[in-house]
């Protein structure tokens, strides 16, 4: 197989993808966060309990690729007991790790089990499905901005 | 072999075949395209994505090239010999879209920049004038975001209401649906003349006469057709066609809208500009006359010679030679994607050609088009533009494999071997 494909294609994104981690609704959520690629047709909805600044839960909805939906399903896991502040930076961190042709060390220590994801550098068509989760939460976040769907356009 | 008006015969291309399908050389006519010869990522190119766009053959980059290298003017405006050669062969396309198309004049043939803009032209220019809040536009479930949204703003400009004429497991319209949808307050039928998303081709035929019968006027879309069907607006007696260049081996910016010439005489100038008046003043302007008035400003001069020159290809192969090879291409495809297990071909309709639409039970298009590329093959991955279409079949996403005459079984063993990958992957 394609070393490139081999890369994306890691075991624990087939299994984020086939068996997606928090995949509900969560009942009693604090924020709700639609987020859509419309260039592909992928949605989800991210619910988030959130308690005194910080994530006490998180959980989402959607159809996407095994891309998009193991990301969702790794960041759902990741933020968990983070207080917003350690949210908003796992985004940053994120976001640079995937879109940097050569990422730090210390930034891929800092995202641990996201690093997972990195094989989509390979594949430029593909970094949206990795981040629509990513750009959800940071929506979702945004005080003024709840209940608003947000794109990757 | 007959040799059709301003056609080249197959012995003026670079490949030679005669018009029986028997004799012809499908793998020189290959050859004609320069761009299917190329490695990706190591491997041969298996363009399957015709449906987007389709490659183009050497004429009609020589045709481009030749305009922008020698006869490169301004139309319809320079009296000097460059500007005459321009027109010339700007207006020698519209005469060959008047011939492909079978319309009565050439009058007929507006060049705009493509199916899009087409039917945009035809919702603001002919319906917006005609709908009140009582009126219907009547399209079908299986449309192209182009041929729903100008509708839907149309509809908002003026009241109207959008009705949609719904289709079948298989991805087919019946006809008794189709009629009961028919009314006295419908005041334009606008219907694709091929799915993008499933192949499927409607009986038009039939639902022209049913809208005739009650005066109701007839747009077709066809943008997936023309590089398929042999289209014969005369007989099939519809309103408007609308096709784009880049479809049938021609250049992108360039297509066409064919409007019965009593239709487009009646209808107001779409955009305002040069070329497209006969006086000016500041108190009024006079219009000028057809296809002119529709066309303001400078044209797509290369573009349209570049679909003059890629028609001239087609008519070479023959359309009937061309539908019999892509036919036998999607049944071997189809024949070789159904023994894929957990697959499951979306659009199933009795008459269709070139596309398949399927969807695998353990990976997503998206995943399936990132596997094939890597192997060297291009498929289409998404909601194709049609997601009230997708939401009818409630799934997010298709791949397709969209086919044209100068693929080969070769490029369909191939998916299957990619196919395969994907199997290894998230099977």
């Amino acid at each position: 197989m394609n070393e490139e494909l081999r890369e994306l294609y890691q075991e624990l994104i087939i299994d984020h993808g086939r068996h997606p981690r928090n995949f509900q609704i969560l009942g009693n959520h604090t924020h709700c966060q639609k987020g859509y690629n419309p260039l592909c047709g992928d949605q989800l909805t991210l619910y988030l309990r959130i308690e005194n600044d910080k994530v006490v839960d998180a959980s989402f909805e959607g159809t996407g690729c095994a891309i998009s939906v193991a990301s969702a399903s790794l960041m759902t896991e990741q933020i968990k007991g983070k207080t917003l502040a350690q949210a908003e930076k796992l985004f940053h961190d994120f976001h640079s790790f995937i879109t940097d042709p050569e990422p730090s060390t210390t930034l891929q220590d800092c995202l641990g089990k996201l690093t997972v994801l990195g094989g989509v550098r390979e594949f430029p068509g593909r970094i949206k499905c990795a981040t629509l989760a990513w750009h959800t939460l940071k929506a979702g976040l945004a005080p003024s901005n709840h209940a608003k769907a947000v794109s990757t356009e | 072999m007959t040799i059709s008006r301003s056609l080249p015969n197959r012995d003026q291309l670079s490949s030679s075949a005669s018009t029986s399908i028997e004799q012809f050389d499908w793998h020189a006519v290959r050859n004609d395209f320069p761009l299917l010869k190329q490695l990706v990522y190591g491997k041969p190119l298996a363009y399957l994505d015709n449906a987007a766009t389709s490659q183009k053959p050497n004429v009609v980059f020589e045709a481009i090239e030749h305009y922008y290298r020698h006869d490169n003017a301004n139309v319809h405006r320079g009296i000097y010999a460059l500007s005459e050669r321009a027109t010339q062969a700007y207006e020698a396309s519209r005469d060959k879209v008047q011939y492909f198309l079978n319309a009565a004049s050439r009058e007929e043939i507006v060049f705009v920049r493509g199916t899009t803009e087409a039917i945009n032209l035809v919702a603001q220019s002919y319906a917006r004038p005609r709908l009140t809040a009582d009126d219907e536009i009547l399209i079908s479930a299986m449309e192209h975001h182009s041929n729903i949204v100008p509708w839907q703003i149309v509809c908002k400009q003026t009241g109207a209401k959008l009705k949609v004429v719904p289709i079948t497991d298989s991805g087919e319209i019946n006809l008794d649906d189709y009629q009961q949808l028919l009314s006295s307050r419908t005041r334009l039928v606008a219907i694709t003349h091929m799915s993008n998303a499933l192949g499927s081709i409607p009986p038009v035929q039939e639902m022209i006469t049913l809208a005739h019968a009650q005066g109701i006027p007839v747009l077709l879309d066809g943008a997936q057709a023309i590089p398929h069907l042999k289209v014969n607006v005369q007989a099939l007696d519809c309103d408007f066609y609308a096709f784009s260049g880049h479809k049938i081996y021609g250049p992108t910016g360039i297509g066409v809208l064919y409007g019965k010439q009593v239709i487009l005489n009646a209808m107001p100038p779409y955009q305002g500009g040069g070329d497209m008046i006969s006086q000016v003043s500041f108190d009024k302007t006079l219009y000028n006359d057809l296809p002119y008035k529709f066309e303001a400003g400078t044209p797509n001069i290369a573009g349209a010679i570049g679909l003059g020159a890629a028609l001239d290809y087609v008519s070479s192969l023959g359309l009937d030679n061309i539908a019999r090879r892509e036919q036998q291409l999607l049944e071997y495809a189809t024949q070789r994607l159904l023994s894929i297990k957990g697959l499951r071909i979306i659009g199933t309709a009795k008459h269709k050609a070139s596309i398949i639409s399927f969807v695998l039970n353990t990976a997503h298009p998206h995943d399936i088009s990132s596997i094939l590329d890597r192997e060297g093959i291009a498929i289409r991955a998404g909601h194709h533009c049609a997601m009230p279409l997708m939401d009818r079949f409630k799934i997010p996403a298709t791949a397709r494999a969209s086919l044209a005459f100068y693929n080969s079984n070769d490029d369909i063993d191939r998916l299957l071997l990619g196919m395969k990958e994907v199997d290894a992957i998230f099977g």
